[in-house]
């Protein structure tokens, strides 16, 4: 009789389902999942060391390139640590605006992911829709910051321009005549705020759209339902937060427990599942599409009606403006000071928190009183789910590997650091 | 804070050897010799109910404060800092542990919190932490057969050796690193109030 034994498959790190550089070394018996080993570190770049060797502003842009589908939310929080070592706080307005981009930045993240998973389960179109809708809040990006992904916009005391009064306008080509041109202007007429507006009067719709597809898709919930389920007790264990925490079941959201920036004054809902499994942690995400919409819009009603400064006023911390450097002595030292050597901060330790769309992403920093930090600390989401893939994907056959790594919205810029 | 401080003086009882409430945050210190039972109350004690593990991570101090004229880091080189979370009283703690010597060693907490496995493993690759009893404790992040411990402060940025395709052997080398390292910055401590 012929001798049964396991054997180990290699899977990626080219592997268009890897989410990237994901190397998994796969003890299977049959088709059944015995042990998932992952093999992380592929796109180790060593920032948090290289945050050590840089003045604080000069990191920020390396947090946008960590989880580089959810680029302000990393910002926000390590901008957020390096304000409460100095004790500064951004103005109401600033922390509005971050408010805003935090929630477009979730809808860009879970268009991507639900563009991905699908894709990695066998549905070609969900990904061309959520690729269209990305289009946009990515030109909202733009708008502000001059770059689609790795914006730097958040500032430390702030943000670093207010949002701009008008929207670039599409100029007719060889490949869009007069008339297209004028239809695809059509929301760019007015400014940012009104260009958001209309994205927000569409985008219910887009995910009903959405919804239609999959929600009651027989293939989807027969590749979903009952797959990689955790308990709400071994969820916290094994340090799951956001949509993967609330999928099992708790209701945690540090929007909402801990609040930072203006979460305070917005009104939303928690969706959380029930059954822990991938099916209710993506109805989980399609309800946080929804809420980050409702949050857009509140955001937008406040802005339009309550202005003022977007950064603090102490140039130790932010660049005095242009004209001001030209004609003032003082600005002028301030701005060589801060972009020479930049600012001390005091001697302290601190972890400022934010919940970023794939769930807790903190920064750890200790300061030993330089103008540069002594110890950054980045703690990705990612990092503790993917921990979690081996006893997830116990037992389970290989394709549903596949749907478990879709599941857990892996991006290696922010697990690799 | 103060009674979250309060409980846990009462719970850890000799255990604790230091503890500062800063930024809004509390930080204890503990014992490495007590890290496990120390963790182990935090986690079970109905009171304080940290059953999550958010982050673990270490520190090498060496450096620290280095460019301050008179100043001297007197605790052990390394630290290793754990953030707890008590999702039941939503409350944060940072439990400190410092240790000392080339290969310095603490007791793992995979058995209290499954999360710190793969935190364990990073602290172990980038500072060369041992935690005793991990079941697992390979590198993480670095490359396979990777030598040293680059995240220690007298690891240089740019590393010690860099990888190449040789036409020649027809495969990958390792060869010294050809990067001059430079400071754009300087690295500087002012004194308080330093420029007004």
């Amino acid at each position: 009789m012929a001798e049964i034994r396991n054997y180990t498959m290699n899977f990626g790190p080219q592997h268009p389902a890897a989410h990237g550089v994901l190397r998994l070394v796969l003890e299977m018996d049959g088709e059944i999942i015995e042990r998932a080993d992952p093999h992380i570190g592929l796109l180790h770049r060593g920032t948090e060391k290289l945050a050590e060797t840089k003045p604080y502003n000069q990191s920020i842009g390396y947090m946008d390139r960590l989880d580089y589908v959810s680029m302000m939310c990393s910002e926000h929080a390590y901008v957020r640590a390096v304000e409460s070592l100095l004790g500064i706080e951004a103005p109401e307005r600033a922390q509005y605006i971050r408010t805003m981009f935090d929630e477009i930045t979730r809808i860009l993240n879970h268009l991507l992911w639900i563009g991905a998973h699908a894709l990695d389960v066998g549905a070609m179109t969900m990904f061309l829709y959520a690729f269209r809708e990305r289009e946009d809040l990515m030109d909202a990006y733009e708008a502000v910051s001059g770059a689609r992904l790795h914006a730097t916009y958040y500032r430390v005391g702030g943000v670093m321009l207010d949002l701009p009064d008008s929207m670039p306008q599409y100029q007719p080509s060889k490949w869009h005549n007069e008339k297209d041109t004028k239809r695809m202007n059509e929301n760019r007429e007015g400014d940012l705020l009104d260009f958001l507006e209309d994205f927000t009067n569409r985008f219910p719709g887009y995910v009903d759209d959405y919804e239609t597809l999959l929600t009651d898709n027989r293939i989807w919930k027969q590749r979903l339902v009952d797959i990689g389920v955790v308990s709400p007790e071994r969820a916290i264990e094994l340090g799951f937060t956001g949509p993967m925490l609330r999928g099992s079941g708790i209701e945690w959201d540090l929007r909402r427990k801990q609040p930072y920036a203006a979460y305070d004054n917005m009104d939303f809902q928690i969706p959380v599942g029930v059954n822990g499994d991938s099916y209710d942690r993506y109805l989980v995400r399609m309800a946080e599409m929804r809420q980050s919409n409702e949050i857009i819009r509140q955001c937008i009603d406040w802005l339009r009606v309550n202005h003022g400064p977007v950064k603090v006023d102490n140039h130790k911390v932010t660049a005095p403006s242009r004209t001001d450097m030209k004609e003032n002595m003082e600005s002028m030292i301030h701005h060589f000071k801060l972009f020479t050597e930049g600012y001390c901060a005091p001697r302290g330790e601190v972890y400022s928190a934010v919940e970023a769309p794939k769930g807790e992403f903190g920064v750890y920093m200790i300061s030993d009183g330089a103008n540069k930090p002594y110890r950054v600390k980045l703690r990705a989401p990612g990092f503790a789910h993917l921990a979690a893939l081996d006893e997830m994907s116990r037992g389970h056959m290989l394709a549903d590997v596949v749907a478990i790594i879709g599941t857990q919205d892996i991006v290696f810029g922010e697990i690799d650091r | 804070m103060k009674d979250l401080l309060d409980r846990v003086v009462q719970v850890l009882g000799d255990k604790l050897v230091d503890s500062t409430i800063s930024l809004g945050e509390l930080s204890i210190e503990v014992t490495p010799d007590k890290i496990v039972a120390a963790c182990e109350s935090l986690s079970s004690h109905d009171d304080l109910a940290f059953t999550q593990l958010t982050d673990l991570c270490g520190v090498d101090y060496s450096a620290y404060g280095a460019e301050k004229p008179g100043f001297h880091w007197r605790k052990p080189r390394y630290a290793v800092v754990y953030h707890l979370l008590s999702v039941k009283h939503n409350q944060r703690i940072r439990v400190k542990s410092f240790i000392n010597g080339d290969m310095p060693k603490i007791d793992s907490v995979v058995g209290i919190w499954a999360g710190a496995d793969w935190f364990e493993r990073e602290a172990f690759d980038l500072f060369g932490i041992i935690f005793d009893g991990h079941p697992d404790l390979r590198r993480i992040l670095t490359d396979y057969g990777f030598i040293g411990h680059p995240f220690r402060k007298d690891f240089p940025i740019s590393g010690h050796v860099e990888m190449r395709y040789d036409p020649e052997q027809k495969r990958v080398i390792y060869q010294p690193v050809s990067i001059e390292p430079r400071i754009l910055v300087p690295r500087v401590i002012r004194e308080d109030g330093f420029g007004g």
